[in-house]
């Protein structure tokens, strides 16, 4: 693409660098702004996402750290409560684990007992999209949904990765942003405007549809979408909604849609049990039950962990053809 | 009430400052005692972790910060938090479930924070403050600032996974931190030997910080140890451990008789008491009237705090986030 076809207004990005001009736009914008984490200096993390901020920064605002995911989000809380606007990198979503405390205890609690802000981002990865394995592709988000001080937001591509992003570092909340490894190579149109900054808890109507409501999250997005361009030529109508921010939910815009549909599927990479399909489906039926002319069906992962191999690892993860049997399902019923 | 009263005592040196330190250490006693009897009265609605014994470590460690300096501290913090510069009347209404209180009285002495004058939390979670701790003197170094952090943490919390992580990030990073494990001796209802492997103050040394030991009832022992460290760390070099070793005279819990003590043990550190100490180096006129000014705070305090509305379920659902 010339620079005379690139128009003022938007710029094709993969989704890893909507996330990369994000960071940059905001430390160049606000030199609170840090950045620490694995990794993320010179190698800019295992997939390129921070490449070049060190030079750009130094090594006091972007710094590498010691494998320690405990401190790592400390780190982010200590430097919250004294006056940066901290941006903690967790190299992948299972290791959050080890820094449940901080971030649920700490983070999440530090303004109910204070008064005061805590602008920490904590980014991480979720998902499979390689051969990570069991331990290295988990999806935790609802884990964090149940945990009142804490915003959660899952973007599905890179434009909303890049407004979100930014609207997260610029927040006076703890946020858990969460990358989905399965779009980072993705692209989209991204606004090239540096004051591009998406809401929190907006969700964003992805397409339009009057039969079945599917509330897609993540790397489901797009095949949620795939799927309703098939199912349209079954003269199946589809309406596809992205909560993008899981916590707090924006439940007005999904509760409105299943009213008028009438019908629910929810698709997300994660197991069903506890999910972000499960609380979809509660709240449809405690809000729309009158309107429900089917029960919801909720598309996920099979229960088993993640295999390593890619070809096994894509067989778990639900594709555009399990949504669509979904959505034929609930017509039927 | 007690406006007067300086949030941290700026200089350690001189008459008025040690006095200004044993006032502050007879306010902590004096504050103790008093919500102890009013726990017996069944008026502190949470749990009561008592630091009665420990009040030297907590005002000499903290005499030689600033308000812009920050401290962790723990589930025992009253003291902590009177030191840096808590309003002896607010701490006592959020102890008992008051409105005024820091955290309008929901949160209870475990959960107190005070951004404003540094102190960044008592905690809940045994080593919880050690990670926040380090996070907060990355950011006074990323800052640029000459400010330091105190952290404060009881030998029980050196188990912790990331006491070892804290300790090697700030030795590689050469925080302006200083690590304080005031060593009472006892791990909630078990012996330190159970849960100590090595001397705490020599942990620091493998990472290459200094490792320093002191009397933690001797507040004149504490002040010069910290004070190096703070002036190490102000000056770029980084990181010190000190443990301080004292005794918690009662229970773990206010209600635990702590059974599983020698009662010679425990006359034998009363007889070491920190204030007595201190009260030794003053003239004793003066002694008797920073005594009854420490006491008159405290019973404005009491007063102020059961005078003041319980924090009833209007304010539960309060802001734990600041934009929604
Ligand atoms: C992570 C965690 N584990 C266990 C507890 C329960 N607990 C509360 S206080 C305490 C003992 C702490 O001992 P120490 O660190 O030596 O401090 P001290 O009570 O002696 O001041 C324990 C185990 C806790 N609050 N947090």
């Amino acid at each position: 693409m010339t620079a005379t076809t690139e128009t003022a207004q938007t710029r094709s990005l993969k989704t890893w660098q909507g996330i990369n001009q994000a960071l940059t736009e905001e430390m160049e914008r606000d030199e609170r702004v840090v950045l620490v984490g694995e990794d993320v200096g010179r190698p800019g993390g295992p997939y390129g996402v921070t490449r070049g901020l060190l030079d750009k920064f130094g090594g006091l605002r972007v710094r590498d750290t010691p494998i320690s995911e405990a401190v790592l989000v400390g780190l982010g809380v200590g430097g919250g409560a004294v006056g940066l606007r901290p941006v903690v990198e967790i190299m992948f979503f299972d290791f959050a684990m080890i820094a449940m405390d901080q971030i649920v205890n700490q983070a999440a609690k530090f303004r109910y007992f204070s008064g005061h802000s805590m602008p920490l981002t904590i980014r991480t990865m979720c998902g499979a999209g390689g051969p990570n394995g069991a331990q290295h592709s988990q999806n935790f988000e609802a884990w964090f949904c149940a945990v009142p001080g804490l915003k959660v937001i899952m973007p599905s591509n890179a434009r909303d990765a890049k407004g979100l992003l930014k609207a997260a570092i610029r927040d006076d909340d703890p946020v858990l942003f969460i990358e989905t490894l399965g779009i980072l190579p993705t692209r989209r149109d991204v606004p090239v405007d540096e004051d591009f900054v998406l809401p929190i808890g907006v969700a964003e109507t992805r397409r339009e549809g009057t039969d079945v409501t599917v509330v897609a999250i993540g790397r489901l997005v797009d095949r949620a979408l795939e799927a309703a361009e098939t199912l349209a030529e079954e003269g199946i109508s589809v309406e596809v909604i992205d909560p993008r921010t899981l916590s707090p939910l924006d439940t007005d815009a999904l509760v409105a849609s299943i009213r008028r549909t009438g019908r629910l599927v929810t698709a997300t990479e994660a197991t069903a049990p506890c999910s972000i399909g499960s609380e979809v489906c509660a709240l449809a039926v405690e809000n729309c039950l009158s309107e429900l002319k089917s029960a919801p069906v909720r598309v996920a992962s099979p229960f088993i962990n993640v295999p390593t191999p890619v070809p096994l690892a894509e067989w778990r993860a639900p594709g555009p053809d399990a949504v669509a049997d979904a959505v034929r399902k609930v017509m039927q019923g | 009430m007690a406006e007067s009263r300086t949030s941290t005592v700026e200089s350690p040196s001189g008459a008025e400052a040690a006095q200004a330190r044993y006032r502050l250490m007879r306010l902590s006693r004096r504050f103790e005692e008093t919500v102890h009897e009013q726990f017996h009265e069944g008026n502190v609605p949470g749990p009561l972790h008592l630091s009665i014994g420990q009040e030297a470590v907590a005002v000499g460690a903290i005499s030689p910060l600033r308000v812009s300096d920050a401290v962790l501290s723990t589930h025992r913090g009253h003291h902590h938090c009177l030191a840096k510069g808590a309003k002896a009347d607010r701490l006592m209404a959020e102890l008992l479930g008051r409105e005024p209180g820091y955290s309008r009285g929901r949160g209870g002495s475990m959960h107190v924070a005070i951004p404003d004058i540094g102190l960044l939390g008592t905690n809940g979670i045994v080593g919880a403050g050690i990670p926040i701790a380090t996070g907060a003197a990355y950011g006074m170094q990323a800052q640029g600032r000459d400010d330091v952090t105190v952290c404060f943490f009881g030998e029980g919390a050196t188990g912790t996974g990331a006491f070892g992580e804290s300790l090697n990030i700030a030795a590689l990073w050469k925080l302006p931190l200083v690590f304080i494990c005031e060593n009472n001796q006892y791990v909630e209802l078990t012996p330190q030997s159970v849960h100590v492997a090595g001397e705490i103050h020599r942990r620091g040394e493998s990472f290459g910080m200094p490792g320093v030991k002191v009397d933690g009832n001797d507040i004149d022992e504490v002040l010069a140890a910290v004070g190096d460290a703070v002036a190490r760390a102000r000056a770029g070099e980084g990181p010190t451990m000190i443990e301080a070793v004292t005794y918690r005279w009662f229970g773990h819990y206010a209600g635990d008789k702590a059974a599983y003590r020698e009662s010679d043990e425990v006359e034998q550190w009363r007889a070491k008491d920190p204030l007595v100490r201190s009260r030794a180096k003053l003239d004793a006129a003066v002694a008797d009237e920073l005594d009854a000014s420490a006491e008159a705070e405290i019973q404005a305090a009491l007063e102020f705090a059961l005078n003041s509305p319980i924090t009833g379920p209007d304010s539960l659902a309060l802001d734990h986030l600041a934009t929604t």
